[in-house]
């Protein structure tokens, strides 16, 4: 490969943002028929550089030749006309056209009298989806699709433009396992049309997986580019942190014998049924599925907030009542949800009013919001998870994804919890506060809170949890001690293959 | 949110404390809004002899106090992410089922009134049903309503005013009686304003407002009743228009089915001028009212300078896009 000339070769980019250098004379060579990771912590530089070759931003220094010959991107139609696509993470497809108008969208095909032609449009559709060995139909509405079909869409609407090289910006942190797997298997077929990808992703693993090369980027320079073969997944991530992260998951404890919290036949009709389990003082208890395995929709009817059908649930020997979210939350059980900048923060609002949301009484005096007490409250609480901040008053959306989930497990710990059911903790965020974040789970199961663990990273859940609770369509399967589970028998319970 | 912006200052004190002071307190839209007000009120007292009389000023401000009260409610409605077209129906709807009860039924007026301000709050709390239990969207709920509410006014009074005569001196002296010199409806206005301020900046219950606009799942999340807080604050719309129509039949002694027509664009342009967003989350009572305050003196100054009152709406418009044009620009410019 290393004998070919590049496709595109990237020379000396640099791009000043105020307060920050984002990128610092980045080089970069990509190849036909490779699949080309680009790794770094948030805050790297790995998504402007992305956003200059796809002609969202433009450098302040630099060249960009495409089979030798020096090219401009100035805007996005550029970078098409050269064969650049990109997928961003946050999908941007029109929720309710269908598939057909999405993947042509901007350039419909047309009849005499400007009318559509949705006869060409859906075969030319289906005929792409084809290639993807997928089911999708040409007239389903993009809403109705799951986030994997989605991105599928989104791919084949990249695919359709005459690409030759493809970007991906984490295209995996909305999947499940298997529908990753399937994702890379569709671009493992890409690669071998002749198509170049770039891939960005945080998940080491899978980089490994489907990757040839992988440069690392760190604070916005060019660290290293590595033939995937001679490297292994800590060298990369000792580039990317830019120090050897000697322990990556915490020491696991010992879990005494006491319960801190009872389920005792957790059931809602059509979702998920009979579910039962203690969780013990000290532990962290890991629960994986697959995606419709009914984990979510468990943790939110335990925490109140969806109704239940049946069971109950005790809690240091006190039964919780159910279908109240209020009530479960001032008895100290919590749900911290998965989608931070959905479900969690109030982006515009700041980190004190951030803090305070679901404790407005704890602050007040009087019905009245005591605003002494509430940036004391805020700024003890930060520190104790080390969030880097400015400012009390600073929006939470100026802050890294990594700051941005401690301040939601500020949040939470602040009502003063006993137990805390995390979904995702860790989604989207860079290496290094992935292990900050987990150690500070693993303090708190250690100072007694009852921590609970949602997560669809097998490493991540081998690596902290104490034990494992697999469930299948709505059932929990099984139930594995960190010592006997291993990514392939957790596998085979979430898949419906074991019993 | 004025606190939040001092704060601020304190920690960007540094060589150049007096122009960051100056700074922040142009980051504050009510401390800009009230500058505009100033200097525009300077400049037509210069214009015209007639602007800085006692008379001119207790005129506008009169007539700006019904709008101004529903202006409070507007804040809450679009603080909380949603929208009340209603208003000024119920406005009208008020005034004109108080005027009735207490001529054609003969009802004491005190019992009228308080029958009036039940059933505008039953108006607020249908509003809150159908946004929350139906889940139909705020705008077509109040856009229904404001239709049903303007429609009972003219069944009621078969489309023509209804004088209330000489009932209760009482009565009359709320919306016509002045205490110290200074016109009770200002007073009101006034009162009110402080009050809602103080709450909506203050408030433990009132705060949940914010939240719910800023992100109402993770509002619902934390423990928040979202559906409460909707149907409080529809309900909080309903009873300050309500209360908005009592004072207008006391005002004028007339229970008029054409009260308070277009009052509920009047109230969100102020409350926008004043820095609430429609996609909820943000804005003032403060703010809101400098907002009305600022529509209001320059349409005074239009008829002050003999400008054909076909202008008005016109003029309206402008200072509507250009103050959030404005303070746009200027968001934009602090956060890159």
């Amino acid at each position: 490969m290393q004998t070919e000339k590049p496709l595109m070769t990237v020379r000396g980019i640099d791009k000043q943002f105020p307060g920050t250098k984002a990128l610092q004379e980045v080089s970069l060579d990509i190849f036909q028929r490779e699949i080309h990771a680009i790794c770094g912590e948030n805050g790297a530089g790995k998504s402007t550089l992305m956003n200059i070759l796809s002609g969202s931003l433009m450098p302040d220094k630099g060249k960009i030749y495409l089979n030798g010959e020096k090219i401009h991107i100035n805007n996005p139609k550029d970078a098409q006309k050269y064969g650049i696509s990109i997928v961003h993470q946050e999908l941007s497809l029109c929720p309710h056209l269908n598939v057909a108008e999405n993947i042509f969208i901007g350039r419909l095909p047309r009849l005499s009298g400007d009318r559509v032609d949705f006869k060409t449009m859906e075969k030319e559709t289906k005929a792409i989806l084809d290639r993807f060995h997928t089911h999708i139909k040409p007239r389903t509405l993009v809403k109705d699709l799951s986030v994997s079909q989605q991105q599928i869409v989104e791919i084949a609407k990249a695919i359709t433009l005459n690409c030759k090289i493809l970007i991906l910006d984490e295209p995996t942190s909305a999947l499940t396992e298997s529908e990753s797997w399937n994702l890379f298997k569709i671009l493992e077929e890409l690669k071998n049309n002749g198509i170049a990808i770039l891939y960005i992703s945080h998940r080491i693993k899978e980089i490994f997986q489907i990757s040839q090369r992988i440069t690392v980027l760190r604070d916005g320079r060019h660290v290293t580019t590595r033939l995937t073969s001679e490297v292994t997944p800590d060298d990369v991530v000792s580039y990317m942190v830019g120090r050897e992260l000697d322990n990556i998951y915490p020491y696991k404890g010992n879990p005494s014998e006491k319960v801190i919290l009872k389920v005792n036949n957790l059931t809602r009709k059509g979702v998920y049924s009979k579910i039962s389990f203690e969780l013990y003082r000290g532990e962290i208890l890991g629960i994986f599925g697959l995606m419709g395995a009914g984990r979510t929709e468990m943790a939110r009817g335990l925490c109140g907030i969806d109704p239940v059908d049946d069971g109950n649930v005790t809690m240091f020997g006190k039964t919780i009542p159910l279908n109240n979210i209020r009530s479960s939350i001032d008895s100290g059980l919590v749900y911290v949800p998965e989608d931070r900048k959905l479900l969690g923060l109030f982006l515009p609002m700041n980190l004190c009013e951030n803090l305070v949301a679901a404790n407005l009484k704890a602050v007040s005096r009087f019905g009245l919001v005591d605003r002494k007490s509430q940036s004391v409250y805020t700024r003890e609480m930060l520190e104790k998870l080390n969030v880097k901040y400015r400012n009390l008053y600073q929006s939470v959306s100026s802050l890294s994804g990594g700051n941005q989930q401690k301040v939601l497990l500020a949040k939470w710990l602040a009502v003063k919890p006993k137990v805390l059911i995390l979904d995702e903790p860790t989604r989207g965020i860079d290496v290094g506060a992935k292990s900050e974040i987990h150690h500070i789970l693993r303090r708190m199961a250690n100072d007694g809170y009852g921590v609970v663990v949602i997560s669809s990273e097998l490493p991540e859940i081998l690596g902290i949890c104490n034990r494992i609770l697999v469930m299948h369509e709505g059932k929990l399967v099984a139930q594995l001690t960190s010592e006997n589970a291993t990514e392939e028998n957790i596998m085979r319970y979430a898949s419906g293959r074991a019993s | 949110m004025e606190k939040t912006n001092v704060d601020n200052m304190v920690t960007i004190t540094g060589k150049n404390a007096g122009f960051n002071f100056l700074r922040s307190l142009f980051a504050i839209r009510e401390a800009s809004l009230a500058t505009i007000i100033i200097v525009t009120a300077i400049i037509m007292t210069f214009l015209t002899p007639g602007f800085l009389t006692k008379s001119n000023i207790l005129t506008t401000l009169i007539g700006l106090s019904m709008d101004g009260i529903i202006a409070v409610a507007m804040t809450a409605v679009l603080v909380m992410g949603g929208i009340d077209l209603s208003v000024g129906s119920v406005q009208a709807f008020a005034s004109v089922l108080a005027g009735i009860l207490a001529v054609k039924a003969g009802f004491n007026i005190w019992l009228s009134v308080f029958i009036t301000v039940l059933a505008s709050v039953l108006i607020g709390i249908i509003n809150g049903y159908f946004v929350t239990r139906v889940g139909l969207s705020p705008f077509i709920t109040t856009l229904g309503m404001m239709s049903i509410a303007r429609g009972l006014a003219y069944v009621l009074t078969k489309g023509s005013p209804l004088s209330l005569g000489v009932i209760s001196p009482a009565f009359d002296f709320i919306g016509q009686g002045s205490i110290l010199g200074i016109p009770n409806l200002i007073l009101i206005l006034i009162f009110i304003v402080i009050i809602f301020d103080f709450l909506m900046r203050r408030s433990a219950i009132f705060r949940e407002i914010y939240y719910v606009g800023s992100n109402e799942k993770a509002a619902r999340l934390s423990g928040i009743n979202v559906d409460l807080i909707k149907v409080g604050v529809f309900t909080l719309s309903a009873l300050l228009s309500g209360l908005a129509g009592i004072l207008t039949l006391s005002r004028f002694g007339v229970a008029t089915p054409t009260a308070g027509t277009g009052a509920e664009m009047r109230a969100i342009a102020g409350a926008v001028i004043g820095g609430a967003s429609l996609s909820g989350g943000e804005g003032t009572v403060l703010g809101a009212l400098l907002g009305v305050m600022l529509v209001a003196l320059v349409n005074d100054a239009l008829i002050l300078l003999n400008v054909s009152v076909y202008w008005q709406s016109l003029v309206t418009g402008i200072v509507l896009i250009g103050a959030v044009t404005i303070d746009m620009l200027a968001h934009r410019r602090r956060s890159s």
